[in-house]
């Protein structure tokens, strides 16, 4: 293969992170350490005209993420905007701070499905984790309004060391709510997560077992509950193809417009476009940031001549900036990176310490 | 009640997309898509004919004697295309069979 430019492919899904606040101060968030302040968060109309032209440029599902979305006053006339685009749109929530009426309203401006985060299938270690006292039976109250409204409803649990012995409870639990999906993801390190990484890091043994269970779980529950899972990253051999190779599929826009190829690129030094000045279509095609590892012609060994490039695309970019100091690097979770010997060493889930909650910083938040 | 994952279907079974799940055009993919929770299928000519079919009142049977008339093709090969996409799609919980 060489440095020729890669062939330009329509993106599938568009990550929108409505705004970076959030009740929930969940050790893991994947938001960035500096989270984005309300002031600068996009309007109305700028979502809505992000919308169109992500559906015109192939953009078939978004994620109202965040944060949490329910922070937005806006969040219906946004939801509704999607769906004039002839979008899919998915609301990616905490549960906390959108209540009965407002999911409803939600249901009538037309959004297609609602993920909750749960984070334990014990309440009492769910509230701890989450920082948020009462944050569980929210959560639940969500889901049963979401199954009452008819509305599909997935319940996402990030596993890490404290919960990881319960991952059959979580899905149990999943079931309970009603959910038709259920996400069953080992916390990756990145933002919020990297710097808990000691406090969340299950052993090797703890990952492996979680994974044993998982298989015949899929099959007792075969046609009432698809379960998802995201591998535990540092227990792997092979590293994951990110966001499924990096501008090929999916982006993301943070509340203040920047657009991204995943939503930990803003830990790499590249330029980010903002649709406040440019196309979407733009953005996609042609910003520095989504050029700089498109394809496979920026990829040094052993990637370059690794008969699985074009399958894992060298993994994580963000990874591979944070452990090794070169984002061109391999991702160090794969066995013939050079530095493989760095997740071999944090990998054994022997670390101590307490969580620092995402929390926003005072001084820039504007709650 | 749901039969939840069957291997095959009767002839009398009744499909229907599960809550969430919706065909959509998109002219950006010129052509027709099922949309799902995190999923995404680009249908093809044969998948989109009997999909768009599918709306929890004709039964199987009726879908295949439709397309059998609509394409003039054999009866039995046009079963095994239907069932075996609504198997599939009712083990991801994209359809429910009634």
């Amino acid at each position: 293969m060489s440095a020729e430019a890669a062939t330009l492919q329509k993106p599938l899904g568009l990550l929108a992170e409505l705004t970076h606040r959030c009740p929930l101060g969940c050790p893991y968030c994947s938001n960035p350490v500096e989270l984005e302040s309300r002031t600068g968060e996009l309007d109305t109309a700028t979502w809505a005209r992000v919308f169109r032209e992500a559906a015109q440029l192939g953009v078939l599902q978004v994620h109202l993420s965040g944060g949490e979305p329910g922070a937005r006053r806006d969040l219906v006339e946004i939801t509704k905007a999607a769906r004039d685009a002839g979008l899919y749109s998915n609301l990616i929530t905490s549960g906390v701070g959108i209540n009965t009426d407002r999911l409803r309203e939600l249901a009538d401006a037309g959004l297609d499905h609602v993920q909750v985060s749960i984070q334990d299938s014990e309440p009492v270690s769910a509230d701890t984790i989450a920082g948020y006292e009462g944050a569980f039976e929210r959560k639940r109250t969500l889901a049963k309004d979401t199954v009452q409204l008819g509305l599909p409803l997935t319940v996402n649990m990030v596993v890490h060391r404290a919960n990881i012995e319960r991952v059959e409870e979580m899905i149990e639990l999943a079931l309970g709510f009603g959910a038709s999906r259920v996400e069953i993801a080992h916390a990756q390190y990145y933002g919020w997560a990297l710097r808990n990484r000691d406090a969340l890091m299950p052993t090797r043994k703890q990952a492996e077992r979680a994974a044993e269970k998982l298989v015949p779980l899929r099959e007792r529950y075969r046609g009432q509950i698809v379960i998802d899972a995201v591998a535990p990253d540092y227990h792997a051999r092979y590293p994951k193809a990110c966001v499924g190779g990096w501008g090929r599929r999916s982006l993301n826009v943070t509340p203040s417009g920047r657009v991204l190829p995943c939503h930990a690129a803003e830990t790499l030094p590249l330029e980010f476009w903002n649709v406040r000045e440019h196309s979407l279509a733009e953005i996609w095609g042609r910003s520095p940031a989504f050029q700089a590892f498109r394809g496979t012609g920026w990829m040094q060994e052993p990637c370059k001549s690794c008969s699985r490039r074009e399958q894992d695309f060298g993994g994580c970019r963000c990874q591979a900036f944070a452990l090794t100091g070169d984002a061109a690097a391999a991702d160090p979770v794969c066995h013939l990176s050079p530095h493989h010997h760095l997740i071999e060493a944090l990998s054994g889930g022997q670390g101590a310490g307490e969580y620092v909650y995402r929390r926003m910083n005072t001084s820039t938040s504007a709650r | 009640m749901n039969d939840p994952a069957p291997q095959f279907l009767s002839p009398n079974a009744k499909p229907a997309f599960a809550p969430g799940v919706r065909l959509a055009n998109s002219e950006a993919h010129g052509g027709w898509v099922l949309l799902a929770p995190e999923r995404v299928l680009k249908t093809d000519s044969i998948s989109y004919e009997i999909l768009k079919r599918c709306n929890g009142v004709n039964s199987i049977s009726s879908i295949v004697n439709d397309l059998a008339t609509t394409f003039d093709a054999p009866r039995e090969k046009i079963f095994a295309d239907v069932s075996a996409l609504f198997v599939q799609l009712a083990s991801k919980r994209m359809v429910n069979i009634t």
